[in-house]
């Protein structure tokens, strides 16, 4: 086992400048510490923390197929329980493997009621393979299969809910998350490992070149999102649910959409009709509480 | 010799999971095979079977638990059928690549469309290059026997790939002969505890089935070939010590019955076999030279042993339950290849059918010899025939001619 000394995450891997998904990955190994068995699908993750000869994580990781983080999850929860280990079985999964191609698996999972941290790293679409669309891509943006193009063909379809659809599990834990507060992150990924059953962490993670921003700006984006009421830090735990964070005086929606190339297209109005979904979806939470109601999601 | 009991070869397969004392079982049901994993779901849910028995929403997730639990050291197992086995196929290469030793029993049933439930081999031999070994059953008693044999094979440090066991559906599944189950003791002695496998130590950290360039992706499939290639002898081994130990022969890569002087000779796969031995034994009584070759091994194929046992044949009538279309019969094109370049050799005839749960009975048998009198008396034969087929609507008959 690796002593408290040394890295979880260590320097043998090649993630972007900037990369907000390695970021996270090293907030919630420490979070987590060295008895921890990671399952990593085909994602950014995948890709640029288990090249061999390389070794990112200094726990054990087990690669699998892009649909099967809480499969594999499932079936080493069943092999831990035969032997009586004590380990915490962490997937580690991008939001295509997550919200797309893993949902059922992972929907199985939960329902069954493994033990397990899941953390869907956020990065609003395929960007290992070069930023093409996914369920969590927000509308508006230009990815490389919503080019926009002489028709204007962004995404245009609202984004699956995640937290929502894991939520309507009647999960134990479930948290939203942001690496720009990482004491909140880590907190939470703590209370997960505790938990007896499946928890889900959702965390945004700012991608400098798919969306298009400088990448010394990853933390900074995060951070707007909170702070402009667009990505909102919550958490579920055994039925209670609360908001980590009420931003008192929000930040404009534009200062989180302007820097990112991926919106460079909108128009000035269109930052006025997200600051009024933004602003009118707050007056509801001020004014009823924060709820995981559907009819609260924006269109 | 001890007597057995009446039990589907689905019955046979639980029994043997559980003789082997299988830690992890992750399944999806589906017919003919959701027998097997009923029957271990009573078994553990009785207190019989320690096993952590796991119902998943998928086949691909099946697989892919079975996969996890075995990466972490357990004996796993997991069994499926048809279109079980083809939504299963990314994870079927996944598995063989990674190495590990689980087995898995697949009841052979057609695949849609149109739908059919009954059995064929076109699930298994659509599964033949992502490297599976594939064990083929002739009886009910072959399944249980088989099925301990393969956690042998597959957890042998000469092989350690998985391994398939497959059962034909109905035909075997659901009909009932007498099989006899082992001791437990016995088995004990003949398997180990747990398979050697130990890659997820947080004590010694590895990353597992990552990213790597050409030049060593081809070491990997290099070692996976050597891997397969060894499993011959040690396929030929294990059959050996289960029958040693428990004094049946139902394993070893081929089954050979009045083959030496046999001027004709039948090779299928599974019970067909079987169906075909009694038919020989029938020929044999009325002075027919007429033999069987029953390919228990159809991954590793067995092609130097099974040119060695038709070396002194004439005909070799190969029986297909699958079809690669735009080709032949498989099991046809594989044998024909195993006699490449012998100076003489027989000639290879290919049956095609038994499709859907339609026979390979009697009546298509005692077809197929006269087919291969003809062949033997060198009159000119279609070197394929269908069996079963009526002509088509528009009155043209199947084989076009």
């Amino acid at each position: 086992m690796a002593s408290k000394e040394t890295p979880l995450v260590m320097s043998g891997n090649s993630s972007c400048a900037g990369c907000g998904a390695i970021l996270i990955a090293r907030l919630v190994t420490e979070a987590i510490g060295p008895n921890q068995i990671m399952v990593i699908p085909a994602c950014c993750m995948g890709a640029v923390a288990t090249s061999f000869p390389k070794a990112t994580f200094n726990v054990p990781v087990l690669r699998t197929a892009f649909a099967s983080t809480a499969s594999f999850l499932t079936g080493l929860e069943a092999s831990v329980k035969a032997k009586g280990q004590d380990v915490t079985l962490v997937g580690f999964a991008g939001d295509g493997a997550t919200v797309d191609i893993g949902l059922a698996a992972l929907s199985g999972a939960i329902e069954r009621g493994h033990s397990f941290v899941y953390i869907c790293y956020d990065n609003e679409g395929y960007m290992n393979t070069g930023f093409q669309r996914s369920g969590s891509t927000p509308p508006g943006a230009q990815t490389s299969t919503t080019p926009g193009g002489a028709l204007g063909r962004y995404k245009m379809e609202p984004r699956k809910d995640i937290a929502k659809i894991i939520a309507a599990h009647g999960i134990p834990y479930l948290a939203t998350a942001s690496p720009a507060y990482p004491a909140d992150l880590k907190r939470k990924v703590e209370k997960a490992v505790d938990v007896k059953g499946p928890t889900f962490l959702h965390i945004m993670s700012p991608c400098p070149l798919g969306w298009g921003f400088p990448s010394a700006s990853t933390v900074q984006l995060a951070r707007i999102a909170v702070e402009s009421g667009l990505w909102k830090l919550y958490e579920l735990d055994h039925g209670v649910l609360r908001l980590s964070l009420s931003p008192k005086k929000r930040k404009p929606v534009r200062e989180f959409f302007a820097p990112q190339s991926r919106f460079a297209h909108l128009a000035d109005g269109t930052y006025q009709a997200l600051q009024d979904e933004i602003d009118a979806e707050w007056a509801i939470i001020e004014k009823e509480g924060f709820s995981l109601r559907c009819e609260t999601s924006r269109a | 010799m001890t007597s057995g009991r009446n039990m589907t070869a689905t019955s046979a397969v639980a029994y043997a999971a559980r003789l082997a004392q299988v830690d992890v079982v992750a399944a999806y049901p589906i017919t003919p095979q959701t027998r097997i994993i009923e029957a271990i779901a009573k078994f553990v849910a009785d207190g019989e079977m320690k096993a952590q028995f796991v119902q998943v929403e998928s086949e691909h997730s099946a697989l892919a638990a079975t996969i996890a639990a075995s990466s972490n050291g357990v004996r796993a197992f997991t069994a499926t059928s048809s279109q079980g086995l083809l939504y299963m196929h990314e994870m079927m290469h996944w598995a063989a690549s990674a190495r590990v030793p689980i087995v898995m029993a697949n009841v052979n049933r057609a695949v849609a469309p149109p739908w059919n439930i009954y059995g064929d081999h076109q699930d298994a031999i659509s599964q033949r290059d992502t490297g599976w070994l594939q064990l083929f059953a002739e009886t009910n008693q072959h399944a249980l026997d088989m099925t301990l044999q393969a956690f042998r094979i597959a957890e042998d440090s000469r092989v350690q790939l998985p391994v398939m066991v497959n059962l034909d559906g109905f035909t075997l599944s659901h009909t009932y002969e007498q099989v006899v189950v082992p001791e437990p003791e016995l088995v004990n002695r003949f398997l180990a505890p747990r398979p050697a496998v130990d890659w997820l130590d947080v004590e010694h950290p590895k990353t597992i089935n990552g990213v790597v360039s050409p030049e060593h992706y081809i070491q990997f499939r290099a070692l996976q070939k050597d891997a397969a290639r060894r499993a011959l002898a040690v396929i030929e081994e294990v059959g050996g010590a289960f029958a040693k130990q428990f004094g049946r022969d139902s394993g070893g890569l081929l089954s050979l019955e009045q083959v030496d002087d046999a001027e004709i000779v039948f090779v299928a796969l599974g019970s067909a076999a079987s169906t075909i031995r009694s038919m020989v034994r029938a020929w044999r009584a009325v002075g027919r030279r007429v033999g069987v070759i029953s390919v228990r091994s159809y991954r590793p194929f067995p092609g130097a042993e099974l040119a060695e046992a038709l070396a002194g044949t004439r005909v070799v009538v190969v029986w297909d339950r699958a079809y690669s279309f735009g080709c032949g019969g498989p099991l046809a094109g594989e044998v024909k290849e195993a006699l490449y370049g012998r100076n003489r050799h027989p000639v290879v005839l290919s049956a095609v059918g038994g499709f859907g749960g339609a026979p390979v009975g009697p009546t298509e048998l005692e077809k197929a010899l006269e087919w291969a009198d003809a062949a033997m008396q060198s009159r000119p034969v279609s070197s394929e025939t269908w069996f079963g087929v009526k002509a088509y609507r528009d009155g043209r008959t199947p084989d076009g001619k």
